[in-house]
């Protein structure tokens, strides 16, 4: 088990670089930060002493080999954009990202299961079609429409509502929270249902899946023959072994609901990483982006992990030799 | 009813007199944040104009952008390397402490440190000298005529503070240096910084020590980014703000069909046009042709009269622009009435041009445009290219993020290109002068990567550079603008409109510069 985990860490470490070094070389297309950062009317000698200031004038390789030494011990420098340290800013809106996607992701499941098994104890009701039919298009709109629809609606129209940022937040420590006042709940309850949609249909047609299938399987049929009430048959054993692909799923996709805010947070400013990323992008701000793109890159690679080490427990079968 | 309610409340205020405190609270929308609290480490035009109602220069703009005197009440040349400000005497910083000389010569010094980024607003400033505890001597590398309106950007930091707070070293990516001045602030202005969140809200709270009589009744402003454009108009609908800057042109109409709000939009002083290469043989649309058509006046005449840009204001302006035959906005000093006319739409004679310069077949040539950083940029583009097929040039159309564009212009990599020049934040004819007219060399030239190149344009620049005599200084400029409307340097398309939108309640005045200025709104 330890060797697996040493294993496991050091592709890790090599993944997390791989993810570095692709970033670094697509900045190359995002733009020149140095016209970002210099007044409008600045002279050529100007603009390159910032460039020779900011170590753009050495070559790529060698640019990248300063910044993975020092990423590694903890240091991912100084925003362009505000300078301030990066690794701050990361953190300060670590909190709202992950806030958002835990209430991405509790939305989805109590909204997603109970209408997966819906529509798979009742494959052909009238009910089962709307809701089939709705779940294509939440599948198929892109999250900013819906986002937009969102706020229309609820914000503009119905008023009952805000259509930005996160409402009151509590500090505790250096977290800061939305869920301690009611403007916070209030405030995430558009951006977390928009983001939740993808992932509420996806929930909603596995567990619909897998129910079907489980319910034509012998021992169900075996425990209708035993005379069992059809609620025990329902969620005591079908829905119950359903539900092991749909969290392992849940789980994986936690990573890329954190990519996927990017879009969400943008639509509704919701303080978190992806609008600091998306500002980055504008800004050419490289080491913000840098740094954000490694991150999402660890939380891919522990997630997996996660999901492989629970496998590994459970599945003897799946212990790599060695 | 309304009004009785309003009479009524006024009433039990007037009654209760000292006990009656009236929130009225300003809820800005803004498209971005400001970049950083530290005055020195930007050069960005809106986050001067935010720390404007927390820090204030010596010299600041009026309601009319005149000068007026701010933390010095009045300046005279000494020599014309040294020029003396007697200090506004009882003002007080906001943590308490007087401002005196000390503070001028500390933020001097702060902003000319090798590290500050803004430093190059201060370029011809060498130090500043104390002489007494209210006179201050600004020292020069030469006689700068613009001097004043630099000042008007340079905001004053206080000297006890600094030192206090380990800050007299400006923030600096390159050296990795952070400073506490980055999200706190100590200054003179109108407001006081109470809480921030980056990206999610600032509150600034009224100055009640303020050294000057307020023409505005706010006692606090909620200042909100709001990045997404259908987002920040759904937040002025719903009533959780109370101005959005800026609104986007094609909301106009929602805008003005919802109750209680209106659309803010006059010219500003940004004027949008297009440059043109001529520094190589050929262009980079045609290579092995030859021949840079471009070089050729008549070249140049022929693709601006085929521009039609009425056609561009009524469709893709919504009316709002201000078509422009000049590189500079009327209110910019060097303007010339005459030179800002743009030549008549006029095909025929555009294409009859085209045959005269020998290209009456047409030619090709790429069009670099930004699709992010001006109103409507691609839009404008793509209108313009159309019209310019009809006369026979083919273009090969780029719209890309303004990070790529300008270095791509910078670089000569492009043919003809789009620009945008307001002349902040002097406000004065030198910067298009010295920027994007002189030839590219030493400290001139910066936005001028095509060639244009013209000896009297140069001798002008060097001349307006150090010319005290303002009379001369403005017949110097205005010469130098008159060549390049002969010359069709560059073509001028329009200024583009200030577009904000606010509810009824709040009384706002749009300046040109598209500074925000709220020590000048009521909320009513």
């Amino acid at each position: 088990m330890l060797a697996f985990l040493i294993r496991r860490m050091g592709q890790a470490v090599l993944v997390i670089l791989a993810v570095g070094l692709l970033s670094f070389l697509m900045f190359r297309f995002v733009g020149d930060p140095v016209m970002t950062m210099s007044r409008e009317d600045a002279t050529v000698a100007e603009r390159e002493a910032l460039r020779d200031a900011l170590g753009l004038n050495d070559p790529v390789p060698l640019q990248f080999v300063a910044f993975a030494g020092r990423a590694l011990s903890g240091d991912f420098g100084i925003s362009y954009r505000n300078q301030r340290p990066v690794a701050d800013l990361i953190a300060e809106r670590l909190p709202a990202t992950l806030e958002l996607v835990v209430a991405a992701t509790v939305l989805a499941l109590a909204i997603g299961i109970p209408l997966g098994v819906l529509t798979a104890l009742r494959p052909r009701g009238a009910l089962s079609n709307l809701v089939q039919g709705v779940s294509l298009v939440g599948v198929s709109t892109p999250t900013f429409v819906t986002g937009i629809l969102l706020i229309l609606l609820f914000a503009v129209t119905l008023r009952w509502l805000p259509s930005f940022g996160r409402g009151e937040t509590v500090e505790l420590g250096w977290w800061s929270t939305g869920f301690l006042t009611a403007s916070g709940w209030r405030a995430i309850a558009l951006p977390s249902l928009t983001l939740a949609l993808f992932q509420m249909t996806l929930i909603m047609r596995l567990v619909r899946a897998e129910m079907i299938e489980i319910l034509h399987s012998d021992y169900i049929r075996f425990a209708r023959a035993r005379g069992l009430p059809d609620r025990d048959i329902h969620y005591r054993l079908a829905l119950k072994n359903a539900l092991m692909p749909v969290l392992t799923i849940t789980g994986m996709q936690i990573g890329g609901l954190i990519a996927f805010a990017i879009v969400t947070e943008s639509v509704f400013q919701w303080p978190g990483m992806g609008l600091l990323f998306i500002q980055a992008v504008q800004f050419v701000d490289v080491p913000v982006m840098a740094a954000y793109l490694m991150f999402v890159g660890l939380v891919f690679v522990a997630l997996n992990t996660l999901v492989d080490i629970t496998y590994a427990l459970v599945d003897p079968r799946l212990r790599v030799r060695g | 009813m309304g009004l009785r309610f309003k009479i009524g409340a006024g009433a039990l205020c007037s009654v209760l007199a000292a006990g009656c405190v009236q929130a009225e609270v300003l809820r800005w929308g803004n498209v971005g944040d400001a970049l950083t609290l530290d005055p020195y480490a930007h050069t960005e035009s809106f986050t001067s104009s935010f720390l404007h109602h927390i820090y204030e220069p010596l010299v600041r703009r009026d309601a009319e952008l005149k000068f007026e005197p701010a933390l010095a009440t009045s300046w005279e040349v000494v020599e014309p390397t040294r020029v003396r400000f007697t200090l506004r005497e009882g003002v007080t910083f906001h943590d308490g402490a007087p401002f005196t000389a000390d503070d001028v010569v500390a933020s001097i010094a702060r902003l000319k440190h090798p590290d500050a980024r803004a430093r190059g607003n201060a370029a011809s400033i060498d130090s500043a000298e104390k002489v007494d505890d209210y006179t201050v001597d600004i020292l020069l590398n030469a006689a700068d005529p613009l001097l004043i309106n630099k000042l008007t950007g340079i905001f004053i930091m206080d000297a006890e503070w600094l030192e206090a707070n380990d800050a007299t070293l400006p923030g600096n990516t390159s050296t990795g240096a952070v400073t506490f001045a980055s999200d706190h602030t100590n200054g003179t202005g109108p407001f006081v910084l109470d809480s921030r969140q980056p990206d999610a809200k600032t509150v600034l709270l009224v100055n009640p020590d303020w050294w000057d009589e307020p023409v505005h009744n706010l006692t606090s402003i909620e200042f909100l980014p709001i990045g997404s454009d259908a987002t920040r108009v759904s937040a002025l609908l719903s009533g959780e703000v109370d101005v959005i800057i800026p609104a986007p042109l094609q909301d106009t109409q929602r805008i003005e069909a919802a109750e209680g709000v209106t659309p803010l939009q006059n010219p500003s002083l940004r004027t949008i046009m297009f440059g043109l290469n001529v520094a190589r043989d050929e262009l980079h649309a045609a290579p092995g042709s030859g021949s840079n058509p471009l070089r050729d006046i008549r070249v140049r005449e022929a693709l601006w009269k085929a521009i039609d840009m009425e056609a561009i204001n009524a469709k893709v302006m919504r009316g709002k622009a201000r078509i422009a035959g000049s590189m500079i906005a009327p209110s910019i000093a060097g303007y010339v009435a005459e030179t800002d006319v743009k030549p008549a739409y006029d095909p025929e004679a555009a294409q009859a041009l085209l045959e005269e310069a020998g290209y009456g077949d047409g030619f090709s040539t790429g069009l670099d445009c930004t699709n992010d950083r001006y109103i409507n940029d691609e839009e404008i583009c793509l209108a313009i290219a159309s019209m310019w097929a009809g006369i026979g040039v083919t273009t090969e159309l780029t719209a890309q993020t303004k990070g790529n564009h300008f270095p791509k212009v910078d670089r000569g990599e492009t043919d003809i290109y789009m620009i945008g020049w307001a002349t902040l934040p002097a406000m004065d004819g030198f910067s298009p002068l010295s920027a994007m007219l002189a030839t590219r060399e030493g400290d001139y030239g910066g936005n001028n990567p095509n060639g244009f190149s013209n000896a009297r344009v140069d001798e002008i620049t060097v001349m307006s550079a150090s010319e005290v005599v303002e009379e001369k200084r403005i017949a110097l400029i205005e010469e130098a603008m008159q060549i390049a409307r002969d010359e069709i340097a560059y073509i001028p398309l329009h200024q583009q409109p200030l577009s904000w939108a606010a509810r009824d309640s709040v009384e706002i005045i749009q300046f040109p510069d598209n500074y925000v200025r709220a020590w000048h709104y009521r909320v009513n």
